[in-house]
């Protein structure tokens, strides 16, 4: 089985992160794979141990993602290229018809992805490429089972299971609790430095200035505001309810 | 001259610290407790390599170079030091005499299952009348037939209760004094090899420590590493070979203490203010920072030496000493600027101080180092 996986490199979440000048901030600030694309790593390989075949890793980004993509090599892909010409770098719109290009000269038989990425939140490149190609897909995944070319995915719908059936070539993303990502091996490691890892730019994807243009234009990046400490009431019980009450409806607002 | 890590080793090192983090840091406090580290973390260890540091590549090993080495083991040397002692002996002394002195066949038989952890290693130097004075071992290998017959008694065998291939030193010709002395690889399934019961220690709890017993131990001649004869010297080449290592752990340990003081003094309010903002914790603080930047650059040099096949013998004594003494004076200045804190057994300053303190007796007391050094002083 052939199976091509959506990466983005993304920064850690779990660092503090300092927006400056409308951006965020890149120094000082830790750069993983996108925690989403990592379940999408690690279903991968695992479908590559049961099933045998190719897992190669799709990206577009700066040439800092290389890091990334030498994780995911060394976690057990097989090869990697990466878009990361900077005329190939829009939003959602743009990445899809990238990924479409770069996947249309390959041969696959699944292809999955990180069900949104944890930096902007979207959730929309994948389901783009699944459009662009005109193949099914199925989106957030938490358990994944191929026999043969049937694909059965149990899918997290608004905190309830539902099961979907489909035939391969078919896309995918996946979920958190789809699967434990492993840590790369030092071996593995070893080995990524030796795996192909090809770069691509928009005139070997040969892509019009039409499909590169953005559709849409990031106006403002800010952080959301720092959390207040809450109040906590006291007193009688009745004079709390009453407080509480009047906080919610004239100081809050929240009921109307 | 070029500092900077090769980008492998700086994804191994990031590997690491995510290991520890994750699967180790959560369980120092059980580590410490039990002593004993859980099998899922050593079956873990496993499988993300951390067995074969020190193997070359064709064995499964990682194929790292001396810098490369120390680099992994100063991001190991950030978490319990019992835990990492199991890695650190098992990658230095307990396979390094494999791998340097070994034939083919040796080295093919025991490295592929060292390096997957699947056999752990230990090295049994010490005796009870032979401690610093290595040559003084009484362990006795008299050769009958294709085999030789070992009786005698080692003691602080680290690693001893899960290791499963042993570099063991025992006097083959009494009359030859040092020149007399064969190392040997002895696996625990040999008749007449016995374990005995864990030592109790100060500090290091996960990693075990024990005595051995050999009673007519039968190792078939195919199982002597390196010449007959040579053993002393082929003990202190593994021992000199194993100083880079431990030395990165101390780095690592110190490191750790260093970051922990500077995060304290910055949270820790008397007098209405941190006392980070007190000049004597700052004078602390910048001692500390300042040894520690000496080591790393004393490690990375003697590493690189090693690397260039340079003789290192005094440098290397130098670094044991030099890392081994650094981390005793991080720890107990750790232990001031936390106070209180640093002497409850609910945060890990205090393991950290009681660890430190092994590290200037074992693989070579840092009273040996200066002999060693002071020997080759103006040669």
């Amino acid at each position: 089985m052939d199976i091509l996986v959506l990466l983005k490199q993304t920064f850690d979440t779990e660092e503090r992160i300092t927006v400056e000048n409308g951006k965020v901030k890149e120094d000082g600030v830790r750069f993983v794979i996108n925690p989403y694309d990592e379940y999408a790593v690690e279903e991968a390989i695992r479908l590559k141990e049961e099933h045998d075949g190719t897992v190669t890793i799709l990206s577009i980004g700066p040439s800092r993602t290389e890091e990334a993509i030498r994780t995911a090599l060394a976690m057990g892909a097989d090869e990697a290229v990466l878009a990361d010409d900077e005329s190939l770098f829009g939003d959602e719109y743009t990445a899809a018809k990238v990924l479409a290009a770069m996947v249309k000269v390959r041969n696959y038989d699944l292809i999955i992805g990180g069900n949104q990425a944890v930096d902007d939140g979207s959730g929309q490149v994948a389901v783009r490429l699944a459009e662009e190609l005109g193949i099914p897909h199925i989106s957030t995944l938490t358990k994944l089972e191929i026999n043969g070319t049937e694909v059965v995915g149990h899918r997290d719908a608004e905190g309830d299971v539902e099961v979907v059936t489909a035939t391969l070539p078919v896309l995918v993303t996946a979920q958190q609790g789809l699967n434990e990502p492993r840590y790369p091996s030092l071996i593995g490691i070893r080995k990524a430095g030796k795996k192909p890892l090809t770069h691509v730019t928009a005139a070997d994807l040969r892509l019009s200035p039409e499909d590169l243009t953005a559709r849409t234009e990031i106006v403002e990046t800010y952080l959301p505001k720092p959390k207040e400490a809450g109040r906590i009431l006291q007193g009688e019980m009745n004079d709390q309810v009453k407080e509480l009450v009047h906080s919610l409806t004239n100081v809050e607002k929240v009921v109307g | 001259m070029d500092f900077r890590l090769d980008p492998d080793v700086a994804a191994m090192k990031e590997t690491v610290r995510d290991f520890i983090a994750n699967e180790v840091e959560p369980k120092a406090m059980q580590i410490e407790q039990e002593d004993r580290v859980p099998d899922d973390i050593l079956e873990k260890s496993k499988r993300i390599g951390l067995f074969g540091i020190s193997i070359p590549e064709e064995y499964g090993g990682m194929g790292l170079n001396m810098v490369g080495k120390s680099a992994v083991f100063e991001e190991l040397g950030k978490t319990i030091n019992g835990y990492t002692t199991i890695l650190g002996a098992h990658n230095g002394i307990g396979s390094v005499g494999i791998v340097e002195l070994g034939n083919d066949e040796q080295r093919s038989r025991y490295l592929p299952k060292m390096s997957s952890g699947e056999w752990i290693g230990a090295f049994a130097l010490t005796e009870p009348q032979a401690g610093s004075n290595a040559a003084a071992i009484q362990t006795t290998a008299v050769k009958q037939g294709d085999r030789y017959i070992l009786n005698g008694q080692k003691i602080y065998c680290t690693n001893a209760p899960i290791a499963n291939v042993f570099t063991v030193m025992a006097v083959t010709d009494k009359s030859q004094g040092s020149k007399g002395i064969t190392s040997f690889i002895v696996e625990k399934t040999f008749p007449g090899f016995h374990v005995g019961s864990v030592e109790k220690k100060m500090g290091l709890h996960g990693s075990q420590t024990a005595q051995l017993y050999f009673d007519n131990l039968e190792v078939p001649e195919e199982n002597v590493l390196g010449t007959v004869g040579m053993g002393y010297v082929n003990a202190l080449k593994i021992l000199a070979n194993g100083r880079a290592g431990l030395a990165a752990r101390c780095l690592g340990s110190s490191e750790y203490l260093l970051d922990m003081s500077i995060r304290y003094a910055h949270e820790r309010k008397q007098f209405g203010k941190p006392i980070f903002e007190q000049q004597v914790i700052q004078h602390y603080l910048a001692d500390m920072a300042v040894e520690v930047e000496t080591l790393r650059s004393l490690l990375y040099r003697v590493a690189w030496m090693m690397d260039e096949g340079m003789p290192t013998i005094k440098e290397a004594a130098m670094l044991k000493l030099y890392a081994s003494e650094v981390y005793n004076r991080v720890a107990d200045k750790a232990v001031q600027i936390h106070g209180g804190v640093g002497y409850i057994a609910e945060y890990p300053i205090e393991r950290f101080y009681r660890d430190a303190r092994i590290t200037r007796i074992y693989e070579g007391t840092s009273e040996i180092q200066k002999n060693i050094i002071a020997s080759r002083l103006g040669k």
